[in-house]
């Protein structure tokens, strides 16, 4: 498994820490599912802060602060540096959003904020679309990393455009790769996965699931199903039948 | 000095920002921002605060 700025993952799967029913909840996600990374982010205090804290940190996973909701390169460096100090990690979730309704990431400002964050000495997990002139201008501006759309975030879409996803697998032979938001299913997590994709990140498919916790747990195997099935070379998909039964030897009966 | 604390106007006795974490209440794992810059903890006892100033008291919180 490829390695994130140095860290090796316990399996691919990174989870969200939002929109749990309870941190009970959210808790048993974390321990049935093995995640070993969490996303978090920072607002404004209002007393439950340093409980959620405490409990991330007894989960003991890896910890990635996001500057989810930022729409310009001031306000996302800023909140990285933030999130650097509470969370004490150089990595960050970079988070630019240019579009309302779908969030989709401003990438213009995507870049320039990745820039500043890495000669600041970050290591920036750029949340983008699945563009290839962009994943490369973010690796000319530091990014060891890229996370592009499967689909807009919350939607459980899954992989909208497989085609794109695999151009950039393509393009980016040996960068990790995570499919980061639009996964609904463990089906879609899977497929991320199949299509040689080294992490899938997710929070709604499993904190809105009726069962999170079994959910977690349907994700991870998931990934690692996906993950071992692509390891293992498989095969072309075909437009006719080819039989798998010998066809030699076949006794005549008719 | 009337200021905006966590977007709401406060009035408060503190003149830096180390003062205003200790009159609010603030304590355990926050970063503070003001007008829009960040502040390191360790520059909050030299940051004076001035009238008006918008001051961002962070936590952290669940997030995707």
């Amino acid at each position: 498994m490829k390695r994130f700025y140095g860290t090796e993952l316990p399996n691919p799967l990174m989870l969200g820490t939002a929109q749990y029913p309870s941190p009970a909840i959210l808790e048993q996600a974390f321990r049935d599912s093995g995640a070993g990374v969490a996303t978090v982010s920072l607002r404004r205090e209002a007393g439950a802060g340093q409980t959620f804290w405490q409990m991330i940190r007894d989960l003991s996973v890896l910890i990635l602060p996001n500057t989810a909701g930022c729409h310009t390169v001031k306000e996302a460096v800023t909140t990285a540096h933030m999130a650097r100090e509470v969370f004490d990690t150089k990595w960050i979730k970079l988070e630019l959003i240019g579009h309302t309704d779908s969030l989709q990431p401003d990438v213009f400002q995507l870049v320039e904020a990745a820039r500043i964050l890495t000669e600041d000495g970050f290591q920036v997990f750029p949340y983008t679309t699945d563009d290839l002139v962009v994943g490369e201008r973010l690796l000319g501006a530091g990014c060891e990393v890229l996370m592009p759309w499967g689909a807009p975030i919350g939607s459980g879409r899954g992989l909208n455009n497989e085609y794109a996803l695999r151009a950039m697998r393509a393009e980016f032979p040996d960068l990790p790769l995570v499919i980061d938001a639009g996964v609904g299913l463990p089906s879609h997590a899977a497929h991320a996965m199949e299509l040689g994709y080294d992490a899938v990140l997710l929070n709604t498919a499993v904190a809105r699931a009726g069962d999170p916790a079994a959910m977690a747990r349907a994700m991870v195997l998931a990934v690692q199903a996906g993950q071992l099935a692509h390891q293992a070379d498989p095969i072309e998909a075909r437009d006719m039948a080819e039989p798998s039964t010998p066809v030699v030897g076949k006794a005549f009966l008719s | 000095m009337k200021i905006v604390l966590n977007g709401e106007p406060r009035e408060v006795h503190a003149t830096t920002l180390s003062d205003l974490l200790a009159e609010c209440g603030f304590s355990g794992r926050v970063a503070t921002a003001v007008n829009e810059d960040f502040v390191p903890s360790s520059l909050r006892v030299g940051r004076a605060l001035n009238e008006g100033d918008r001051v961002e008291i962070l936590s952290p919180m669940q997030g995707g």
